[in-house]
């Protein structure tokens, strides 16, 4: 390996990174909130993609866009994967999971149930898009952006770091500065003393599954702009931003950020080094190995919720 | 679900009211409804009748002292009346009127405050943002109130930016009774204010409610510590596994030797069943 493809390697971790951090922190929050592995989060994701993909196809006719066509595009695409996302999460909650809280439903059953929204959205996919992938519509000439350490960075590469660090500093934003987020670090510490403060669970709830599937939806057209949409992408992008999540320590938002880079990184280093057979080894690898040392993640404290 | 021989308990059976007609020292309320009254309260967990038809009531301005042994169901007893619980059958009325049946959530924006068990502080914040969270039902924050909390609690306002979880004991107390003091209680719940804490702050505590009453705040005053709590009460209750078994004013009860016998530690050979 040279030094040039270090840098080449680099970004390609970097972005990959980014969208394992957006999609992690709809895990981390839902966990936080409700200790529930909400596997369902990686259908938040595919349903983001297949949104703005399906946007995109109805109002993308132009050959060659101006700029401005091309941000719009890319607005659009990230709004609508978004608010579909965002749609999804919020039903999941109501239809799915909320029943089981109000019958105190062991945490089994939660996690059934998740597995079980997972498929059924996943195939419900399949059957109304089909099984083949769909393409992303062009919206802008992928051309090189700029150059540092003779690696080039493309206009996809910029869009997704870039608008997937704004989207992580909104979050942090949201649960650190803001009365939502007081309310959601409250009910994921103590629920039944949230609620003596006059916090509506409920609505926290629900709100931080919309939270969450903003974030999933958007990173699930910002996926698609690589490449294209199926209905089976949320699986291994899914799969390994949960781990990213446990990683960074489950329920702690900048530990998502954190485990979300951290195995994009290892993910790139990975390919690169061993070939893409070892895709998931490294990152997995590099799982085991930090809850080896440390079982509660990078940034996961268990701070007794009693004195 | 089988009938399980429901509530009708034997009313009185275990009721050794030390006297009824309850005078009290700081009586301005008159005829008027008291803040709170618990009406022939029925509280179960599945199976187990925690509160076996419990009578209370607290008027504007008291403290009143709640008190009995472990398991007897005085937590149970702050929880129903703050909505956390509930009840199977009876009535939580705030002002004469009824609330049970509303969420905890709503409840505190009819001015009840209550001090968990525990102290159950948000550990993984900090003093402030505690504070802060207290008042949450309002849009923000009453720097006023804020102000109140650091008059009472100067510790708090030197460790504002400490995080919950690595306060002592007392220091989680008062942020505790900070917190709930933030949202502009009318009627304050405290469940064992006391518990954990070394002599000294125990008294600083203690001197901190009477101060908070005096102020117009009326205390609910859940205790293992009788005679600290009789001392600050007007009135006190007695309760013994889920049943009122005595009540009146504090003095009577302190001067009481089944109640000295049981929660004053003092050696009388009457040890009831
Ligand atoms: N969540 C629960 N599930 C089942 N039983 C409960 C629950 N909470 C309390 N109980 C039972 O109800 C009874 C009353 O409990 P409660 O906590 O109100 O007592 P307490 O008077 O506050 O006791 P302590 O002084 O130990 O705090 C006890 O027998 C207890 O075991
Ligand atoms: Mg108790």
């Amino acid at each position: 390996m040279t030094l040039f493809d270090f840098w080449d390697v680099l970004v390609l971790g970097v972005v990959l990174g980014s969208l394992y951090a957006v999609i992690a922190i709809g895990y981390t929050l839902v966990y936080g909130v409700l200790q529930l592995l909400n596997f369902a989060h990686s259908e938040v994701f595919m349903t983001g993609g297949f949104g703005g993909v399906i946007a995109l196809t109805l109002v993308v006719p132009v050959a060659s866009p101006s700029l401005a066509q091309s941000a719009g595009y890319v607005v659009l695409g990230i709004c609508t994967g978004a608010l579909l996302g965002a749609t999804v999460a919020f039903f999941l909650e109501k239809v799915a999971y909320r029943p089981l809280r109000r019958r105190n439903a062991p945490r089994l059953v939660f996690l059934i149930t998740a597995i079980g929204a997972s498929f059924f959205l996943y195939n419900l996919a399949g059957k109304l898009f089909g099984r083949n992938a769909m393409p992303m519509p062009r919206m802008y000439e992928n051309r090189t952006v700029f150059t540092i350490f003779d690696t080039t960075i493309n206009i996809t590469q910029l869009l997704i770091v870039g608008s997937g660090v704004l989207m992580l500093l909104i979050v942090d934003h949201v649960v650190n500065r803001t009365k939502l987020g007081s309310g959601i670090r409250a009910v994921a510490q103590d629920p039944e003393v949230a609620s003596l403060m006059g916090v509506n669970i409920d609505k926290v709830v629900s709100r931080t599954f919309v939270l969450g599937g903003l974030m999933g939806g958007a990173a699930g057209f910002l996926f698609g702009t690589t490449n294209q949409v199926f209905y089976t992408m949320g699986f291994l992008p899914g799969i390994t931003a949960f781990a990213a999540a446990v990683l960074g320590g489950i329920g702690n938002v900048r530990g998502a950020m954190l485990g979300g880079m951290t195995l994009g990184i290892v993910e790139a280093f990975t390919v690169d080094v061993f070939g893409d057979a070892w895709r998931y080894v490294g990152a997995f690898g590099a799982l085991v190995l930090v809850l080896m040392f440390r079982p509660t993640g990078i940034l996961g404290e268990r701070v007794a919720r009693t004195a | 679900m089988s009938d399980r021989n429901d509530h009708r308990t034997t009313e009185g059976a275990g009721r050794v009211s030390t006297e009824k007609s309850t005078a009290t020292a700081s009586d301005a309320a008159g005829a008027e409804a008291p803040l709170l009254e618990l009406r022939d309260l029925h509280v179960f967990y599945g199976a187990i009748e925690a509160l076996k038809g419990i009578n209370l009531s607290v008027r504007t301005g008291e403290v009143v002292a709640l008190l009995g042994a472990n398991g007897a169901g005085k937590s149970t007893t702050l929880q129903t009346a703050s909505g956390m619980i509930a009840p199977r059958q009876g009535g939580v009325l705030l002002h004469g009127e009824r609330v049970d049946g509303i969420a905890s959530h709503e409840l505190v924006r009819f001015g009840i405050g209550h001090v968990p068990e525990g102290r159950r502080v948000f550990a993984r914040m900090s003093v402030l943002e505690n504070l802060h969270m207290g008042a949450y039902r309002f849009k923000r924050p009453d720097p006023r109130d804020l102000e109140r909390v650091f008059h009472l609690f100067p510790r708090l306002a030197e460790r504002r930016k400490q995080v919950a979880g690595t306060l002592s004991g007392g220091e989680q107390q008062m942020l505790a009774i900070g917190r709930a003091l933030m949202g502009k209680p009318e009627l304050l719940l405290l469940d064992e204010p006391s518990m954990g804490l070394a002599p000294l702050i125990v008294q600083q505590i203690f001197d901190i409610l009477k101060e908070i009453n005096e102020q117009g705040t009326t205390l609910l005053l859940v205790e293992q510590n009788a005679s600290r709590a009789l001392q600050l009460a007007n009135r006190g209750y007695v309760l013994e596994t889920g049943e009122m078994v005595m009540e009146g004013p504090a003095g009577e009860l302190l001067a009481d030797p089944r109640i000295r016998a049981a929660y004053l530690g003092e050696h009388v050979e009457a040890e009831h069943s």
